[in-house]
């Protein structure tokens, strides 16, 4: 199968384009110039391997959570391209795509991502290696303080993403002091999305363009006046 | 050719499809004044959020309504600036992607040169050059208009726009957001009498405007003189009489300066009836014609962005990959296609 993966979720862009299982990737940290990169990504992507966007089966993108208006750049593009060309996308939670560049990378079998979500929170999920080599998430997605994470079950977790970086000291508090390995300079690369999303198409769970929507996690963003 | 518009720079989603022989085919538009009323005001990311949700679903219902396959559009047209950074980077991101999969052209249209060529959507359209007057709660502006593309400033706000003054007067007057057109209907019933506001700025010479005062002006004559509806009425009267006759005195300024014979009046207060009486009246006095988009074309809306960028299009302009949005984006550094 053939499919193009983007993630701008968080300070890095990257764009994945998949063909029966090998991955190709372009990849920056490029805070706020994700406009700017991602369609030149994908072009270049396509152009190395001599396709064209109708020859593709299949589209995938970092949902979220993440950053608003990141989330929202993969979200906008992702709508354009599938509308245009007509293709069945693939929501892949960056969440996710985070778990699955640890566990790829480094062998970790059970991996906490934490997205730092600003105002003293993180965006939050469990993640075990499943059998066809996808990691799959334990309960649920949060956004919480990081004194609040649900605690995992079991021991031997590692700790991924840039929450880890922000809020390392007080997360490590919470899960009660077990000395976990973490790295908080992982994000959620479109790598990982293509693998991920590859499996959410091949299940038949992908969606057409007008349901390819953001998930924020935070619903909370303006406040109503009193009057 | 066909082209398709976006419109997402701040609380409304517009889009439509123009083409340049048959002029307008589709045009569709989601408000969301009532999203924002709640909050007293646009929330940018609210805004953003539901311009996501709006864009394809509207942009399915022109294709239908015209009749309209993807072979059929010629490039893609998108609003790039000025207005909320957030919800700009949602038509510019829809926009850009979707001509990139079209295989056609996109163009990256500035919001207020879409306003100043929203008449030519209608059946009688001014020739080039006029004069055009833009009021909306974002804008004030007098700019001559030469052709696409050729602008030049003539006279803008130095703080609050026409309309967000309408808006915060009508707050005060406890009319709720966006209260514009409720101060309006409320003026109707005011004394014109009983209370006299500034003409700010028109002692001088200059096509410059300057609301902000009126608006202390209207806080200082409810505080001494109560706020009783007839009070209330006759505040709301003498404050729109006064932007009223501001306009006016700077509209017929700016014929007379450039000695223009056409004035075109665009943007959400362009809809206040007393202004288009007034404006009426001056444009007579002068020997110069009016012309007004109709009324939905006077807020923001995708089927000014689609004519802008289809007369973009078609003399060859295309951006490249990279998209971008520009929230500050003067109307004077544009450029003729």
């Amino acid at each position: 199968m053939k499919l193009l993966a983007i993630d701008t979720s968080t300070e890095a862009c990257s764009a994945a384009l998949l063909i029966s299982g090998e991955v190709r990737e372009r990849h920056e940290i490029a805070p706020r110039e994700h406009a700017r990169l991602i369609l030149p990504m994908l072009e270049s992507l396509l152009a190395e391997a001599g396709l064209k966007l109708s020859q593709l089966d299949a589209l995938a993108f970092g949902c979220g959570p993440g950053g608003f208006t990141g989330v929202r750049i993969a979200t906008g593009v992702i709508q354009g391209l599938a509308f245009g060309a007509d293709l069945p996308v693939a929501p892949v939670s960056s969440l996710a795509a985070l778990a699955q560049g640890t566990y790829r990378e480094t062998g970790a079998q059970q991996i906490l991502s934490a997205i730092d979500a600003r105002i003293s929170e993180v965006y939050w999920g469990a993640y075990r290696a499943g059998d066809a080599g996808h990691v799959t998430l334990e309960g649920d997605e949060t956004v919480c303080a990081p004194q609040h994470v649900p605690l995992p079950v079991g021991a031997d977790w590692f700790g991924a993403g840039s929450g880890w970086a922000a809020y390392e000291t007080a997360l490590q508090t919470r899960l009660g002091g077990a000395a976990y390995t973490c790295d908080g300079q992982r994000y959620p690369r479109a790598y990982d999305v293509a693998l991920l999303g590859a499996g959410i198409y091949q299940r038949g769970l992908a969606v057409s363009a007008e349901q390819v929507l953001p998930v924020y996690l935070r619903d909370e963003v303006a406040w109503k006046k009193s009057r | 050719m066909r082209v398709v518009g976006i419109e997402t720079s701040c609380d409304e989603t517009g889009v439509a499809i123009y083409d340049s022989a048959r002029g307008l085919l589709a045009h569709a538009l989601h408000s969301q004044v009532a999203l924002h009323a709640e909050y007293g005001g646009v929330v940018p990311e609210l805004a953003s959020r539901d311009h996501v949700r709006k864009v394809l679903p509207l942009l399915r219902q022109v294709m239908n309504q015209a009749d309209t396959r993807p072979d059929d559009i010629g490039g893609v047209a998108y609003t790039a600036g000025p207005g909320l950074a957030g919800a700009l980077l949602v038509g510019a991101a829809v926009g850009r992607s979707l001509a990139w999969a079209w295989g056609v052209p996109a163009v990256a249209v500035h919001h207020m040169e879409g306003h100043l060529l929203a008449p030519m959507l209608e059946d009688d359209p001014p020739a080039f050059p006029f004069v055009a007057l833009l009021v909306s709660g974002g804008h004030t502006q007098l700019v001559r208009v030469d052709g696409v593309g050729r602008y030049t400033i003539l006279g803008e706000s130095l703080d609050d726009a026409a309309g967000e003054a309408f808006d915060k007067t009508a707050k005060l007057l406890g009319l709720g957001y966006p209260g514009g057109p409720a101060l309006a209907r409320l003026a109707q019933r005011g004394d014109p009498k009983r209370f006299h506001f500034p003409r700010p700025m028109t002692n001088r010479p200059g096509l410059d405007f300057s609301f902000s005062g009126l608006k202390t002006f209207a806080v200082n004559s409810l505080q001494m003189q109560g706020g009783d509806d007839q009070t209330r009425a006759d505040i709301a009267r003498a404050f729109q009489d006064a932007v009223v006759d501001t306009l006016a005195i700077k509209c017929r300024r700016a014929l007379q300066q450039t000695g223009l014979e056409r004035l075109v009046v665009s943007g959400g207060v362009s809809a206040n009836t007393a202004l288009r009486e007034r404006l009426g009246r001056i444009a007579g006095e002068e020997g110069a014609q009016v012309f007004y988009p109709r009324l939905e074309f006077c807020t923001d809306n995708g089927a000014m962005i689609a004519y802008a960028g289809c007369r973009r299009v078609q003399a060859g302009q295309a951006e490249p990959l990279a998209f971008f949005a520009t929230p500050r984006w003067p109307l004077d550094v544009l450029a003729p296609p």
